[in-house]
């Protein structure tokens, strides 16, 4: 279990627990955030899930695959710190976590 | 004056992307989901993929959990039909005998798989692929079984067979046109799939129209026109769906190949909306009449429809995208190809397992077919949406970036 805040296309922030092994983009809309539309389900399939992870836990969570930085590469305003959140998964080493989605996903 | 309560008969796709949506821009009406399934909606993809092949369970592929109902306030009465709709007094009937009254009603009823009708085709051992239920009824059956027939090569089949095989199964697909998934892709792309199914040790026949199921209590082949008997003791049949909407028929709505709705997903019937496989609607990008059967299609209509019910009137314009996973292949198409009279490919179908196949019709850009290629296809979808093409050429050469092809 780890507590992550992510911040919402409007700027509100959504502090919320996620259980070890969900992922980004679960726990968001299970929480009804708005900006990820998630339209795969998490196949890593459409990037419509990107998000941003703030710098200080980059290099924390599990890493891309190849399909993941490919599809990464052509969002709308990749970052260095761009992520799918279908394929980023919470574990207790998350705790505090600061995730923020972008304005639009396509 | 009368609470808002929107009743939405079915509860997959579509549905759960609904309340979703109207939740998230604040409609405070009643929600109620009347759905025939037992469970609350799940991602039917995976049905065919990895929780046939037992990599994933119902928990992980349920599309919101089930707190997600509770606190959103939306009312999910599962295993349930609706069994008439009464226009004229707003409410809904059920199977249980209750009513339900309405003040907006959607359509979400998708769509249900079309049967076989040959001799044998109610043999146990027979089985469709829809619902949660009848994966859970193949898996049942799968300890008894070794060699598999999958009937219809189209992607659900192919899927199927992928699944099967990852299982360690004998698996033969019988496909009655010349080519595999021959109504959606290329030659070259059909060619491509019906290769890596034989690397993988699947058997595929085309042109293998099937007359019989033979088995004295049970499946035990299946005999193909030509006189081929394939022994088989699991037959899973995928041969398309067809658009469930009877009972919005029945309501007296517009039905025409699919429940008719406008680009603001309304039918005739302006309180009463319709949104996914069960639609037959308009395309801007392509302007064409059609029906879709896809998990873009179902969220992205229903986001529209939620909007319609929130009073913002915004038209659907999506492009149509679609994937589907087999083996190690992660295919994902971006826009409609039928109609195409050029296919530009770039890498090759004939060697390794990645390429981009591009549809052209009268010299613009209409669609892609991307195997393993995430760029390709990104880079395209964007381009259909912004309603862009590129020069065959560049798009052929992959010495070129794909973004700069479409000028992104
Ligand atoms: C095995 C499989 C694999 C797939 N793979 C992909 C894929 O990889 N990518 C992709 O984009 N799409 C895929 N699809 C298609 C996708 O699942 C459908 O497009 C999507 O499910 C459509 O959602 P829907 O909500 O419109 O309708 P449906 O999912 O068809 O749901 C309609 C529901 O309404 C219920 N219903 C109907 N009438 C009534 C009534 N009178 N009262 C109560 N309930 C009723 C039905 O029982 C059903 O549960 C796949 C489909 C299947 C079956
Ligand atoms: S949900 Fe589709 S790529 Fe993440």
């Amino acid at each position: 279990m780890a507590q992550v805040t992510i911040i919402d296309p409007a700027g509100t922030s959504h502090e919320i627990n996620v259980e070890n092994g969900t992922s980004l983009m679960q726990a968001a809309l299970d929480n009804g955030i708005d900006g990820i539309v998630a339209e795969c389900g998490g196949a890593c399939s459409c990037a419509t899930c990107h998000c941003y992870i703030d710098a200080a836990w980059v290099g924390k969570v599990n890493e891309p695959s190849s399909i993941e930085k490919d599809m990464l590469e052509c969002v709308i305003d990749p970052q260095d710190n761009s992520r799918l959140s279908c394929q980023v998964f919470v574990s207790d080493e998350l705790d505090g976590l600061v995730v923020t989605l972008p304005q639009a996903q396509y | 004056m009368q609470q808002d309560h929107c009743v939405i008969i079915g509860g997959s796709h579509a549905a759960a992307q609904l309340v979703s949506s109207l939740r998230l821009n604040k409609w405070e009406g009643k929600i109620t989901i009347v759905s025939a399934d037992a469970f609350l909606p799940y991602h039917r993809p995976p049905l065919s993929k990895s929780y046939l092949s037992g990599e994933k369970i119902l928990d992980e592929i349920m599309i919101r959990p089930p707190t997600f109902y509770e606190r959103s306030d939306i009312e999910v009465i599962l295993g349930t039909r609706v069994t008439a709709v009464d226009r004229a007094n707003k409410k809904v009937h059920l199977d249980n005998q209750t009513d339900i009254p309405y003040t907006k009603l959607v359509f979400t009823t998708g769509a249900k798989v079309r049967k076989i009708t040959i001799p044998g085709h109610n043999l146990p051992g027979v089985f469709y692929l829809r619902d949660l239920n009848d994966v859970d009824h193949i898996r049942e059956y799968l300890g008894h079984a070794k060699k598999a027939v999958i009937i219809g090569g189209g992607y659900i089949g192919l899927e199927t067979a992928a699944a099967l095989r990852s299982l360690d199964m004998d698996v033969t697909v019988l496909e009655a046109l010349p080519r595999v998934l021959q109504r959606v892709t290329a030659p070259e792309v059909s060619a491509f799939y019906s290769r890596v199914h034989s690397e993988e040790g699947v058997k595929i026949l085309t042109n293998a129209a099937v007359e019989s199921i033979d088995g004295k209590y049970k499946v035990e082949s299946v005999t193909t026109a030509d006189g081929q008997v394939i022994p088989a003791d699991l037959v899973v049949v995928g041969i398309g769906v067809i658009p469930d909407v009877e009972l919005a028929e029945q309501a007296g709505l517009k039905v025409d190949n699919g429940l008719v709705v406008d680009e603001f997903a309304r039918t005739n019937d302006h309180d009463i909306l319709g949104a996914g496989d069960c639609t037959n609607h308009y395309n801007p990008i392509y302007d064409i009449q059609l029906r879709l059967e896809s998990v873009q299609n179902a969220t992205d209509q229903s986001r529209v429809a939620a909007n319609t019910i929130c009073g913002k009137l915004e038209p659907y314009r999506a492009l149509p995208w679609f994937w589907s996973d087999q083996y190690d292949l992660k295919l994902q198409i971006a826009g409609l190809s039928q109609g195409f009279d050029q296919v530009v490919v770039r890498g090759s179908t004939e060697t390794g397992r990645s390429f981009a196949a591009f549809y052209y019709k009268e010299g613009r850009l209409i669609a892609v077919d991307a195997i393993n290629r995430p760029k390709e296809f990104m880079a395209c979808k964007r381009a259909l949406a912004e309603q862009k093409t590129a020069n065959p050429e560049m798009v052929a050469d992959e010495s070129v970036d794909i973004q700069e092809a479409f000028q992104l």
